[in-house]
């Protein structure tokens, strides 16, 4: 068999479509979906840029074919932030000047995102490890960097005031 | 699209995966993380007729701890052995060495069995493995065998795994006596593939005197190199600088490396020896108990 009938919650909503085995699950969100917030670079994981949430893990969806994706959960950077609004980390992505031409910024926001849900409190090396699977021709990752940071300190002030 | 068209199959049971290896013969190709296989299909260096996506056989994903050993399902992800307090506590070369494998993404899909199975002669997982001694379980409809992880590997991306079989788990010894372990490897940039990688597994007895000794060497040949004998010459002894300076000699004769673009032969050979100099000296340390903590 080498077309398939999947069925795939995306940001929240299910999508059902007709797929060849051998579509990538990045071409599927881009042209099947109309998604293109996930970029595509490399398409054999090494720039980071198809980036997205597979059942809550940040996975490349340049390795993954559409057809495997069927009954699971799909976040992309559309999903991320809720009624127009950005997250914090997008916001601080802004503000300290995260992003130039923005290519690779879907995956790291992506990685970031998860990164941060299981290691609320990184060290910059770690941060630095973990953006090691980006790769971002423009910024020079220093305005990456302290974005994330902000975050990660905006958060702890945060958990310190609800107490 | 990307990689040549293939029929694709998702089955739900072991039995079944095996039934669908069985049928489809030389033309099948598992695919469990696809870490490794989705690129080399992407650029089409790989063109399998029928792949067999193992990712729902939820039973051989699992870390379990067993009175002396510990058992990892093939589909368990590295990421999940990463943060293992199982692994952490009874296999700490493990938990020392996966961080080294490709990047968080990579390894929250990328799985242990994959990796052995892939059998990168530089990849972390082969030769954390092989100084850790253990059993490789392999299913094929016929029968479930076991392989010792030094009959394995049998060269450059070749392993003792015929076309009908599955891997489903694998056992490791916890070692019972004071033991220490150590992994260090040098590549061009984090999570790129090593240069040369060195592991090391040691046991001392009640005078800090070694018992056993397992040292691996990774991207110097073919396949993990365990430099064997290394017992004959080590037990007994207390750690010391000529014995550390043996080390390095005898890892000098029995490396042959390989120029590539990456490095010469000779910054590999030169590699090779000072690793595997630090790890048995990180090892040993350990063992002794003067670095509990990892740093
Ligand atoms: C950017 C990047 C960097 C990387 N860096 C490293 C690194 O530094 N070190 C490293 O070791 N690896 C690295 N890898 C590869 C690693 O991520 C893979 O996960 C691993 O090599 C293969 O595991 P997998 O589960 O992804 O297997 P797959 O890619 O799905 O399969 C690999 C091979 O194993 C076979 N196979 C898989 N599971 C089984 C099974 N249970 N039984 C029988 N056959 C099976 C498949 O048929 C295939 O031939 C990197 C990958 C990427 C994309
Ligand atoms: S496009 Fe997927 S990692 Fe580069
Ligand atoms: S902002 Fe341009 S590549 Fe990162």
């Amino acid at each position: 068999m080498s077309v398939h009938e999947i069925e795939v919650t995306i940001n929240g909503k299910k999508y059902k479509e007709q797929v060849e085995s051998r579509l990538l699950l990045s071409d599927f969100l881009r042209e099947t979906c109309g998604l293109t917030g996930t970029h595509v670079g490399c398409e054999h994981g090494v720039c980071g840029a198809c980036t997205i949430h597979l059942n809550g893990s940040a996975v490349r969806s340049c390795l993954i074919f559409a057809v495997q994706a069927d009954g699971q959960e799909i976040t992309t950077v559309e999903g991320l932030g809720e009624d127009g609004q950005l997250t914090p980390l997008q916001k601080n992505f802004i503000e300290c000047h995260g992003l130039q031409c923005g290519f690779c910024t879907p995956g790291i926001l992506m990685s970031a995102t998860d990164y941060l849900q299981k290691n609320p409190n990184p060290s910059v090396q770690e941060i630095k490890e973990m953006l090691s699977g980006h790769l971002c021709r423009c910024t020079g990752y220093v305005g990456i960097i302290e974005a994330i940071q902000k975050t990660v300190e905006e958060n702890s002030n945060h958990v310190r005031v609800e107490r | 699209m990307k990689p040549v068209k293939f029929d694709y199959y998702s089955p739900k049971t072991v039995d079944e995966a095996l039934t669908l290896l069985e049928e489809a013969g030389f033309d099948g190709k598992i695919i469990a993380g696809g870490q490794s296989l989705v690129p080399i299909m992407n650029m089409r260096l790989s063109s399998p007729e029928c792949l067999i996506d193992i990712n729902q056989l939820h039973d051989l994903q699992f870390i379990e701890f067993d009175s002396d050993k510990v058992k990892i399902g093939a589909l368990t992800r590295q990421a999940e052995v990463e943060r293992s307090d199982v692994v952490q506590k009874h296999l700490g070369l493990l938990s020392e060495a996966v961080p080294f494998i490709g990047h968080v993404q990579t390894r929250n899909r990328g799985t242990f069995g994959g990796s052995l199975v892939h059998a990168d002669p530089t990849a972390e997982i082969p030769l954390s493995l092989m100084a850790l001694g253990g059993t490789l379980h392999i299913a094929s409809k016929e029968e479930v065998r076991e392989v010792n992880v030094e009959d394995f590997f049998i060269t450059y991306l070749t392993t003792d795994i015929m076309p009908n079989e599955m891997l489903t788990e694998i056992h490791i010894p916890i070692e019972q006596e004071r033991n220490g372990y150590s992994f260090y490897e040098i590549s061009r940039r984090h999570g790129d593939f090593a240069l040369v990688a060195s592991a090391c597994q040691l046991t001392i007895d009640h005078l800090d005197r070694i018992t056993n000794v397992r040292l691996v060497l990774g991207g110097v040949e073919a396949t993990p190199l365990l430099i064997e004998g290394a017992n004959e010459w080590m037990n007994g002894e207390v750690l010391s600088d000529s014995l550390l300076q043996k080390v390095e000699d005898i890892v000098d004769e029995m490396v042959d490396p390989e120029s590539d673009i990456h490095a010469t032969a000779e910054y590999r050979r030169h590699l090779s020896k000072k690793l595997a100099v630090r790890t048995v000296k990180s090892a040993y340390e350990r063992a002794r108990g003067e670095a509990n903590e990892r740093s």
